[in-house]
């Protein structure tokens, strides 16, 4: 059992504000992954739970208990780094038994509490060796077998697969995914990778300038971003965006007249908005599909094809717009196509970048990572 | 460099001679003064006379070796040089343990225990990288005798510690400054303490800088000539001090095998220094500006 509270936390450097007031919650066994551009403070956010940095001002708190003035150490916590930060002249035993030698653990009781969390990882075969003599990954999952020996209430990872190449990288996640439900552990994972963040997270928290943006789900957080920024930063390619004129508003949505001069209903709460105000069109690249409809018109200026799927990026009047599209489809560069998407997959933003509430909710929007497997794949259709 | 493919044309060959021979000749005019000294050091007086420097020796013998180490007169006594050079280990060895020893807590602190104003902190001690040893005699000599250590061999190790601290702080916090800061932060969560990581985690790894250290410092207390000439008594003399007098001592014929043998002693400890740490100076000289 481990829950994590922050309250109003606050990082200062000097005259420099790293963290401007953090709440979140952190329920048992919850995957949490803190996500956010270089710079968003996310890294010291964990520092600041594993007690390496010091908070100026707010509570953290674990299972109830404010831990601000707690020892690292004592904090029940185990942390995974970028560089895995193995110590370079003991072998992956010692670098594993290390805590609990410090601890005063006798030998024997060191030595089989190493070998259960070798077995876990699959590191028996390397237990005698130094860490310069391991590969990347190996150094990865001798970090990762360092925390479990410590049994931690909270786990804590450190864009801990950024030193990795592609590959591993995937691998590891999904051995990071399965670790999650082996251990049945709450853990806390920073990356700038918001694929990392879909694939593994229970929930998401995105942050920028030192500020929660939003906290959710990975679905909820794909569906219905709270702002322009947390809708360009999920979902790759990136989302497009659009300056549109509204034209009406009224119960079943906001009307609103495309660059084209095309007009369209997008179901959102906008009442009172006037009729000439602009607004901000957010539309995904993989929700736009071809039509006679040319809702969007453009020209192909790069094609990449990626075999099952074909990504078209186009000039549209003055906007670059993105399309995910068939893997099949025969275009070239410089051809005209013109686009339709429906109203219901469409986003918008106000000046102030704040979206406007959807009127319905995406039926995954709730949906967590372990529910995957388990429930009844629901179409993805709502309406 | 060696992987690079090159046409060798002759004029390459040429300016690749000319390169070897500067080297070869540099590497000779370096090593005639040695080979002069060995030379003069095992050759009987009468061989010295004729001014063959040098002729190598017709009737070599040891003999100017034994006289340097026992028998020498080095001012009133004649006892040769061997008694100060056990006097020199004495007070370089504790002395360069000590500033080591000082400079690797003090990287460690500068690197991975910052502080406001350590960085303030580490340019004023660069600083006494540069204050030139004259400036400071008069003040020290105040200062040991406050201490009552005048002209003993702590005073001595006092002083060479002083002056050491500055360099062997450079060198470890240069070193520990590439040092992952992640490493600490990786053994604080695993409960380790202040010494604890120091002793467990940095010091384990510093061997190369240790050896630079270690040898930068006992060269320069072993050939320090002015700290033991103002504050040693005459039994506590450093070698290099003895070597002056027993240069300067005429009595009659000026025995120049008795002083080139001498030299010779009070060089060997750092040639044999270098001959056998010199790679891992290099080495640990560089260690660091590659990331590992």
């Amino acid at each position: 059992m481990a829950t994590l509270q922050l309250k109003q936390v606050v990082k200062e450097f000097g005259d420099a504000r790293v963290i401007k007031g953090v709440d979140l919650e952190v329920h048992d066994r919850e995957f949490v992954v803190f996500v956010g551009p270089s710079g968003c403070g996310k890294s010291t956010l964990l520092r600041m739970i594993a007690g390496l940095e010091s908070t100026s001002s707010g509570d953290i708190v674990i299972d109830g208990e404010r831990i601000n003035e707690v020892a690292p150490a004592d904090r029940g916590l185990a942390m995974v780094f970028q560089s895995y930060a193995l110590y370079p002249h003991m072998t992956v035993e010692d670098n594993m038994g290390f805590s609990l030698r410090l601890a005063g653990v006798a030998k024997a009781q060191r030595r089989e509490k190493v070998l259960a969390a070798a077995r876990i990882l699959q590191l028996e075969p390397l237990l005698d060796r130094k860490p310069k003599a391991l590969s990347g990954g190996q150094r990865q999952r001798v970090a990762i077998g360092r925390a479990i020996v410590r049994n931690p209430s909270i786990f804590l990872f450190d864009e801990p697969l950024s030193n990795l190449d592609a590959a591993l990288r995937v691998k590891m996640r999904i051995e990071l995914a399965r670790l999650h439900d082996e251990l049945d552990a709450t853990m806390i994972y920073v990356t700038h990778d918001q694929i990392e963040a879909m694939t593994m997270a229970d929930k998401i928290v995105v942050l920028q300038n030192g500020l929660v943006e939003q906290v959710g789900s990975p679905m909820e957080l794909y569906h219905h971003p709270r702002n322009l920024f947390v809708a360009g930063f999920i979902g790759s390619p990136k989302m497009n965006f659009l300056e549109v004129r509204v034209i009406g508003a009224g119960p079943d949505g906001v009307t609103i007249e495309l660059p084209s001069g095309a007009t369209c209903e997008v179901p959102v709460a906008g009442e009172g908005l006037a009729a000439g105000s602009t607004l901000t069109l957010g539309i995904r690249p993989e929700h736009l599909y071809e039509s006679e409809q040319a809702v969007v018109e453009g020209e192909i200026v790069v094609i990449e094809r990626l075999g099952g799927e074909t990504c078209l990026y186009l000039q549209a009047g003055d906007d670059s717009m993105t399309v995910v599209t068939d893997g099949d489809v025969a275009h070239r560069v410089h051809d005209k196509v013109s686009l339709a998407f429906e109203p219901r997959r469409a986003h918008l933003f106000d000046a102030e970048g704040d979206a406007l509430p959807s009127l319905h909710r995406h039926p995954l929007a709730a949906m967590k990572r372990g529910e995957n497997r388990a429930s009844s794949s629901p179409t993805p259709d709502d309406q | 460099m060696d992987n690079v493919i090159r046409r060798r044309t002759p004029g390459a060959r040429l300016s690749r001679f000319v390169v070897y021979a500067v080297l070869v000749g540099m590497a000779l005019v370096y090593l005639m003064p040695l080979v002069i000294m060995l030379l003069t050091s095992i050759k009987p007086l009468e061989e010295i006379r004729p001014g063959t420097l040098l002729a190598l020796p017709q009737a070599p013998t040891l003999a100017p070796w034994i006289t340097a180490w026992g028998e020498a007169c080095t001012g009133m006594r004649c006892e040769g040089i061997g008694g100060y050079f056990w006097n020199s280990f004495s007070i370089v060895i504790p002395a360069v343990a000590i500033s080591t020893g000082i400079g690797a807590l003090n990287g460690y602190v500068l690197t991975q225990w910052r502080f406001k104003g350590s960085e303030v902190f580490f340019a004023l001690m660069l600083f006494g990288c540069f204050v030139p040893f004259q400036v400071v005699l008069l003040p020290m000599a105040r200062t040991l005798g406050w201490l009552g250590l005048s002209s003993s061999t702590a005073g001595l190790v006092l002083v060479h510690v002083v002056f050491g601290i500055a360099f062997t702080t450079l060198f470890f916090r240069n070193f520990y400054v590439a040092v992952p800061r992640e490493l600490v932060s990786a053994a604080k969560l695993d409960g380790a303490g202040f010494l604890r990581i120091f002793w467990r985690i940095l010091l384990p790894v510093s061997a190369p800088i240790i050896v630079v250290s270690v040898i930068w410092q006992f060269t320069q207390i072993w050939n320090d000539f002015l700290f033991g000439v103002a504050f040693s008594a005459y039994e506590t003399q450093p070698v290099t001090v003895a070597l002056n007098n027993l240069v300067n001592t005429s009595t009659g014929v000026k025995k120049y095998n008795v002083n080139m043998a001498a030299a010779m002693i009070a060089a060997l400890p750092t040639l044999i220094v270098y001959v056998l740490a010199g790679k891992y100076f290099v080495r640990g000289l560089t260690a660091g500006s590659v990331k590992g």
